[in-house]
């Protein structure tokens, strides 16, 4: 209790635009971050690099590898990754990471399960690439059929 | 008297614009194998569209255009900024459909900061971008890097004479094999084998930091293809931070250093003259500048006490600045960062550093090792002239390649390309600032565009007025260009309005 004290509290839920921008104000303190997970989780022994995106940024979490396993999807084109919510202590130079900006993290608490993407394809696309591909195709059998005529004519 | 161009010169730039802009829509066929293997269905029919679109375009100025003619230095330089803008109009295509770009227009300030190998970027939602998209951006990188005519050039069985013309409008002089189609292929096969060194090495590392295998090697590509032509985009939105890894930073930073080599120093490396790197003035100025701007910089960070140790602060600080100094735009911190937090002094030493770049016949932008030799060799000796006696006879020489004697001609052009890289570097300040952005971050923006860095202090979003966004795309069409075919395009364009 007297090592979170010492920190400082900052415990209101904060933006990354914020906590960049602002980064000297936020540093050392505990704060809450709340985002998408993206990308891969990255395991380095016991714990794991967790990127989460706000909608405003990135930012990298550095999370206990068994708090990660509660996460089931990551937000990738195919996927909308799971909204977490991370409480832990925001650093503007992280010593432990070669000055990385990062959140090492307390808790983690999954708000909302990620989902698949949708991906319906407009019909427009649809007609015009199989068009444009037909053309393609008639242009290119054309070219390479005058050729051959031009090269057996040669030839004879 | 300005003589108005002829129906034959416009016959014979459509003619080779054509071919080249044919090569372009067969290099889409890239992504679309890309799309195939990671079953990403919407993507692959984008570029199927754009592949389409692109290639119908070449073949009806092919067709139009006809002409067995070959082309003159005039027609040759505006063949290749033709050529560069073509690129940029049908490469945003694909973006475009993706619908991660807010309008035609970001999208083609993103397919022309990848082929000019810039590297900043407009896109939204950069992490939900489908794998095909994300491999088009770095393929842009990589094609913008050889030279989109280069790529033209090595297609061809045949050498033509006007080959040449074109290879030199692409700011390139120097050949590295006595053919110049042998040297386009040499080009390419240096970066190919390289790419494939690189993504294993990258891979590799990306497997042990925690990457799934399938990311590791697509990021592994898509990294080396961005830091070997010294171009920075990245698959995900945190550029290099994503990662959080220490082997990824020093193996990057060494392929971007790669990069900015001179493509003939690479040669000799491979044909075991190594010595010649040593040698070469556009080193000992690389090492000399990197020096002086590392040491501005990190005073400048130290003045604001941004990192508590020394360890830090030549992690980020040198990094950043080998980023910079390469051209190539690879970030460790993020945009805003660099204003709130580095101080002054540490942008401008990043700015210089931007402005410098790397050596010639390089994926490099900006004014380059070479130049900065010779200037200061030419100041050496007129500074000798004065301090000498006036009957002495004073030979300035230096080692480029081999044996070189200062000439007047030399000190002619590379003054000349500094000055036009100055008052581009002045222009797009000057419409940063007429939008309201601090001098200092404008300077440092478009510094990062005329260079064909890519670093950015924030002002690059897509939220930034439409001028200054147009500014930027023609800020980095002339600096990769050098400014030579940029003018005879112009000049063109005028002769055609005011010619008799």
């Amino acid at each position: 209790m007297l090592f979170i004290t010492s920190l400082g509290y900052a415990e209101e839920k904060i933006d990354s635009a914020k906590l960049i921008g602002n980064a000297k104000e936020y540093d050392g303190k505990i704060i809450i971050y709340e985002g998408e997970v993206i990308g891969d989780i990255m395991s380095r022994g016991k714990y794991a690099w967790v990127n989460v995106n706000d909608g405003k940024g990135t930012i990298g979490v550095w999370v206990d590898r068994d708090l990660a396993k509660e996460i089931s999807y990551v937000g990738n084109y195919s996927y909308n990754g799971d909204w977490i919510e991370i409480k832990g202590i925001f650093n503007r130079a992280c010593l432990q990471h070669g000055g990385d900006l990062d959140i090492h993290a307390k808790t983690l608490r999954i708000i909302r399960e990620g989902s698949l993407r949708e991906d319906q394809i407009p019909t427009f696309k649809i007609n015009l690439g199989v068009s444009l591909m037909i053309a393609y195709l008639l242009l290119t059998g054309s070219y390479l059929l005058k050729k051959l005529i031009w090269k057996r004519r040669l030839v004879s | 008297m300005v003589l108005k161009p002829q129906i034959e010169d416009i016959k014979i730039i459509g003619f080779y614009s054509g071919k080249i802009i044919i090569s372009l829509s067969l290099i889409m066929l890239l992504p679309i194998l890309c799309g195939l293997f990671f079953k990403e269905t919407q993507p692959v029919l984008d570029f199927t569209i754009s592949m389409g679109i692109t290639y119908l375009f070449g073949l009806l100025l092919t067709r139009l255009c006809y002409t067995n003619k070959e082309l003159n230095w005039m027609q040759g330089m505006i063949v290749v900024s033709l050529s560069w803008l073509f690129a940029m109009f049908f490469g945003a295509f694909p973006l475009f459909l993706s619908g991660h770009w807010n309008s035609y227009l970001d999208a083609c300030f993103d397919a022309m900061s990848g082929f000019a190998t810039t590297g900043l970027t407009l896109v939204k939602d950069l992490d939900h971008l489908s794998y095909t998209h994300n491999f088009w951006r770095h393929l842009t990188i990589f094609i913008g890097g050889q030279g989109i005519v280069i790529i033209a050039l090595s297609v061809f069985t045949k050498g033509f004479i006007g080959a040449f013309r074109m290879y030199v409008g692409e700011a390139r002089e120097e050949k590295i094999l006595p053919n110049l189609i042998y040297t386009a292929r040499f080009i390419w096969l240096i970066s190919i084998v390289y790419l494939i060194l690189g993504t294993l090495i990258l891979a590799t590392i990306g497997i042990i930091n925690g990457l799934r295998t399938k990311n590791a090697f697509f990021h592994g590509a898509c990294l080396f293809m961005a830091a070997f032509d010294t171009g920075g985009f990245t698959p995900q939105s945190q550029s290099i931070l994503y990662y959080h890894s220490l082997p990824l930073e020093i193996v990057t930073m060494i392929i971007m250093i790669l990069g900015a080599i001179n493509f003939k120093l690479h040669y000799n490396v491979w044909t075991n003259r190594w010595k010649d790197i040593l040698k070469d003035i556009e080193t000992s100025i690389f090492l000399v500048t990197v020096t002086i701007t590392f040491f501005i910089t990190a005073l400048g960070i130290t003045q604001l006490s941004s990192y508590s140790n020394f360890t830090m602060l030549f992690r980020k600080g040198f990094y950043q600045l080998i980023s910079a100094h390469s051209g190539t735009g690879y970030q460790t911190i993020y945009a805003y960062q660099f204003s709130r937090e580095w101080g002054q002094l540490a942008l401008t030493g990043i700015i210089l550093a931007m402005s410098l770049g790397g050596a010639v016949c390089s994926t490099t932008g900006a004014i380059k090792m070479l130049r900065i030799g010779i200037i200061f060799n030419a100041i050496k000796e007129d500074l000798k002239r004065i301090m000498f006696p006036e009957r002495s006879f004073l030979i300035q020489k230096f080692y480029h390649l081999k044996d070189m004697v200062l000439e007047d001609k030399q000190v002619r052009a590379a003054s000349l390309i500094t000055l036009s890289y100055i008052i581009l570097f002045l222009l797009g300040t000057l419409v940063g600032v007429f939008y309201g952005y601090p001098f200092l971050y404008s300077l440092f923006e478009s510094v990062s565009a005329s260079a064909n860095v890519g670093l950015s202090c924030g002002i690059t979003n897509p939220n930034m007025p439409w001028g200054l966004k147009l500014t930027y795309i023609v800020q980095m069409w002339t600096g990769r260009l050098e400014f030579m075919s940029v003018f005879t395009l112009i000049s063109f364009f005028l002769a055609v309005l005011k010619g008799k």
